[in-house]
This record gives C-alpha cells, sequence and structure tokens, in this order.
C-alpha cells in the first residue's frame, strides 16, 4: 500500500459520460491500482472532504473512476475536465480475493465500478451479469463487453446459479438477496467515509456481529460476514 | 509550538505513520465500559464543515489498558489519553490507573456533544482526577458553554495544567427530504467552519487563565495555527484537516514556519507574547 504520508496530485486525462455515469480518468504517476476492489479517496473540488471510489479501469499509465453524480461531490468531479488536477489516496482497504474456482461478477447500477479492472484481473475467464434501473443507466454496460444485462424490473438475483463463486458490487438490497443465494459470495460494501484510513470512525458496518470501520475491514466483504445484516433485513 | 490531533480523528494503531509526524498523540476517548457508539450514518458534510456523531466508541477502560495502551507507547511518540465518563468517580478512576511511563498526559473529555452530559461540573471532575494522577491533566471545555472563561477559571482553580480548546459543536442537517442525516439526529460540528469559534474562546480562556492551551477547531494550515498561537494558544491540534490529508501534520509544521515569516515574527511563542500587548492583541470582546 501506498504510504499515508499525503494524498498525490494528478492530472485529469479524460472524462467521458456513460448514460448518468462519468468515467473519470486520471494520470496514474506513483500509484499503484492495487487489488480489485480496494479504492481511492478522491479531492472532491471545493468541497471539505474527500469521495472513496473503487477502482474501474487501470490502462497504462491511468487509473479510472466510475462516478454517479449523486451529490455536489461527485458533481464537482463529473465536471472536471483534462488538465484539471485533484489529489488522490490509495489504494486503500481490502479487495476481492482472486483465487475462487468459477467466478461470476455481478453488478448493479454504479456498483458494476470495480468489475471492469476484476475482470481484466481475472484473465477475462468470468461471466458477468449486470442489472441496471434503466436503458440510460445500462450504457454504462459497454465497460464490460459480453456481459449479460437485465434492467429493473428483471433482477440480477433472479439469474444467477448458485454454483458459482459470486463476486459482487451493488445496492444494499441486491448484496443483501445474493448474500441469501451465495454464502460464500464475495460482496464490496459501501458506507459514507471522511478518511478511508481508519481516522474517522465513520463508516461502521455490522460485520461479525458488531460495528467495525468498512474502510479498513473492507469495502469486500465475505457475506457470512455479514450474517446478521442480512438476516434482519430478510 | 507542538502539533497533536484532536482525539478521536486519528487511529495511531491503524495509521502509525501518521501518527508518529505528531508531537503528541491524542487516544479516542476512554469511558470505564466498552461503547459501541452511534448506529450509521455517523458523518455527513456540510457547508465548511463536517457533523459526526461516533458516540464515544471504544473499547472501554480494561481493554484500552491491556491491548491498547502498550502498543500505542511503543509508537515513539507521547500518548495523551483522553478520559471521559458520566461522574467525577469514572474520570477519577481511570485517571488513576494510568502509569506515567505509557501515558505523558491526561486530557479530560468535559464535552463530548454525542453523548449525556456528566452529571458532576467540570471543577469536581477535574479535582478528583487531580487526587487521582500527578500527569499532566488537560481539560477539553465546550465552546458551547455560555461562559467558557468562566469554566477555564474554574477548572484552573481545581487543578487543571492546561486546557484543551475546543470540541465539537452539538448541530444538525437535513437531507432534501427534510430528516437527519445522521441517525442519531444531531451531532458535533467540525471543520473550518468552527475557526472562529475556537479562536474567541482560546482568547478568552488565555486571558482568563493563563493556562497552556491546545487550541483546536478548523486549522487546515500553518497560517490557522500561527492565529492560534496569536489567540493564545501554546499548541495545535488537528482534527477534521487529517481526514482529506493525512500529511497534513509535517504539512502544517511546515507552513507554520513560513506563516512566522510572513507575519513577522520569530516563532509561535513570539506571536502569544506579541499578542499579549495591548497594540497587537487582537480586539476579541469577552
Amino acid at each position: 500500500m501506498q504510504s499515508l504520508a499525503s494524498p498525490s496530485r494528478h492530472r485529469v486525462t479524460g472524462s467521458e459520460t456513460l448514460g448518468p455515469y462519468t468515467l473519470l480518468r486520471l494520470e496514474r504517476r506513483n500509484l499503484e491500482p492495487g487489488v480489485p476492489g480496494q479504492f481511492f479517496m478522491l479531492e472532491a473540488p471545493g468541497r471539505l472532504l474527500p469521495r472513496p471510489f473503487s477502482l474501474c479501469l487501470a490502462p497504462t499509465g491511468e487509473l479510472g473512476f466510475l462516478v454517479d453524480p449523486i451529490g455536489p461531490g461527485t458533481q464537482a468531479l463529473c465536471d472536471l475536465r483534462p488538465g484539471d488536477e485533484i489529489r488522490v489516496l490509495g489504494p486503500l482497504g481490502q479487495g476481492y480475493r482472486l483465487d475462487v474456482a468459477r467466478p461470476l461478477l455481478v453488478g448493479g447500477g454504479i456498483g458494476i465500478a470495480p468489475l471492469p479492472y476484476l475482470a481484466e484481473q481475472l484473465e477475462g475467464a468470468a461471466p458477468v451479469l449486470l442489472g441496471f434501473r434503466s436503458a440510460e443507466h445500462a450504457e454504462a454496460a459497454a465497460l464490460l463487453p459480453g456481459a449479460e444485462v437485465v434492467i429493473d424490473p428483471v433482477l440480477v438475483t433472479e439469474l444467477i446459479d448458485p454454483g458459482f463463486d459470486v463476486m459482487a458490487c451493488g445496492p444494499e438490497p441486491m448484496l443483501q438477496a445474493v448474500a441469501e443465494l451465495c454464502p460464500t459470495a464475495q460482496l464490496a460494501w459501501e458506507a459514507p467515509m471522511a478518511c478511508g484510513y481508519g481516522a474517522c470512525y465513520g463508516c461502521v458496518v455490522e460485520i461479525d456481529g458488531a460495528l467495525k470501520r468498512l474502510c479498513l475491514e473492507g469495502p469486500v466483504l465475505d457475506a457470512a460476514r455479514l450474517r446478521a445484516r442480512v438476516e434482519a433485513a430478510a | 509550538m507542538r502539533i497533536l490531533n484532536a482525539s478521536g480523528c486519528l487511529d495511531a494503531l491503524a495509521a502509525p505513520e501518521v501518527a508518529r509526524e505528531l508531537d503528541a498523540f491524542v487516544t479516542k476517548t476512554v469511558t470505564p465500559l466498552p461503547r459501541e457508539g452511534s448506529a450509521p450514518p455517523r458523518i455527513a458534510e456540510t457547508a465548511h464543515g463536517m457533523l459526526n456523531a461516533i458516540g464515544l466508541a471504544n473499547p472501554g477502560r480494561d481493554r484500552f489498558l491491556a491491548e491498547h495502551l502498550p502498543r500505542l507507547s511503543q509508537l515513539g511518540v507521547p500518548i495523551w489519553v483522553s478520559v471521559g465518563g458520566f461522574t467525577a468517580a469514572d474520570y477519577a478512576e481511570t485517571c488513576a490507573v494510568l502509569r506515567s511511563d505509557e501515558a505523558a498526559a491526561v486530557e479530560l473529555n468535559l464535552s463530548c456533544p454525542n453523548v449525556d452530559e456528566a452529571a458532576d461540573s467540570a471543577a469536581e471532575i477535574v479535582a478528583a482526577c487531580r487526587r487521582a494522577t500527578e500527569l499532566p491533566l488537560y481539560a477539553k471545555l465546550s465552546a458551547a458553554h455560555p461562559e467558557i472563561a468562566e469554566v477555564a477559571r474554574a477548572v484552573a482553580a481545581a487543578g487543571a495544567d492546561g486546557l484543551s480548546l475546543i470540541n465539537t459543536l452539538r448541530a444538525v442537517a437535513l437531507d432534501s427530504r427534510l430528516r437527519p442525516l445522521l441517525a442519531r439526529g444531531s451531532g458535533g460540528l467540525s471543520g473550518p467552519v468552527l475557526k472562529p469559534v475556537a479562536l474567541h474562546a482560546v482568547s478568552i480562556c488565555h486571558e482568563a487563565t493563563g493556562l497552556p492551551i491546545v487550541g483546536m477547531g478548523g486549522i487546515q494550515s500553518g497560517g490557522d495555527a500561527l492565529e492560534f498561537a496569536a489567540c493564545g494558544a501554546s499548541d495545535v491540534a488537528l482534527g477534521t484537516v487529517l481526514f482529506a490529508d493525512p500529511g497534513a501534520p509535517a504539512r502544517v509544521r511546515a507552513e507554520l514556519a513560513a506563516a512566522c515569516e510572513d507575519a513577522g515574527v520569530v516563532s509561535p511563542d513570539d506571536a502569544r507574547a506579541s499578542a499579549k500587548s495591548p497594540e497587537t492583541q487582537p480586539k476579541v470582546p469577552a
């Protein structure tokens, strides 16, 4: 992992829209891309706190992040133009374990973000299943050529074969449904984070039956560690 | 001028390289019994600040002493233990079991906005702790108290060696559907929005007591730290800025030297001394 000494400054090399989302490309410079599912804290211009994003793409010399403009910080990131600079810290947290026998990648909405880099690291061997709430949102599926895509009201969980080693990321109800179907699934969870390195204690999730910091324990967690939470929701 | 962290804004065991850049590390507040803390969501960003309602999550006194403090004392940085509780006896019992080879000082958290107020007064708590330990005692006060300088005088008379000013201020933020953003409802407001409030509190408490003061509240830069010195702070602590920039301790230290040069003072101590002269003291109505 990069030393936590200081976030480094990175130039924007590209910004492309994919439906409602923006794929933001940054100069990689000194940063390692890390393990798929790990995240980076990106400075949100004009805001006090950075925002956490899992790495979406890692082309040579670049880091790519998929951003959904849901608030002022994410909107500021979508408004960046090539040549602008932001501070970046990472990679942080725990990513996916890649040593699985029959990987199946499952993504919902903006939760598809870590899957392109994950698919690349799995060397294209894994089938991919994506769900979106509209055809416009589904334009982001272009990041994962060959993926099976469903649009609401069809749910990805209706198509999951439980014989696979599921590696999922998406909204909480989707992750809970995946966890019930596939108790061995690896799930990339989400929580508001101020720091990303264990300092703020803000991102706690009920893990192993107690409130723990997602930035240190996850964001990728074995479904079994979320049992209490999944059972409570069921 | 030493640079510390504000209590609860850094986990030195999770990020030891950040803690080692500080002149002293202040622990998260330790209470007699373990506390899981508040339900999420616990944090939210506001204009020029952030809200938190962590709820004093901590492992409790026994586990802190057995598992955390021995590891913290290996970091090579002086450790200040932040002590919390609900009665004067709670605070004093924790102070009594802290050893001077592991803890360099005690900060009494008399002002967490995310727990109910302690039943005993700040001065009663300080007096009880003074009887329990010879370690330096810093009383962390809230600027929400309408007479903070009077509280400062009272804790000074009760035996406090210094003051930590200020804690977060209780606040609330709503989402677009007009519901509180935090699960707890209200939380503590921190960040740059606090700086003017903190500078005022430091100034009037410095004038009231002359005690050493760790100034904190919205410090983002070395220039901010120098303003705290000019208002009477002897040391400063970094809080919210650490979240966006774990390199802030070294950066603020470097900027502080440059800010002194720009302000025409030799050092932060020089700025504090000059603030005492009538010509240069910030005009702060008491």
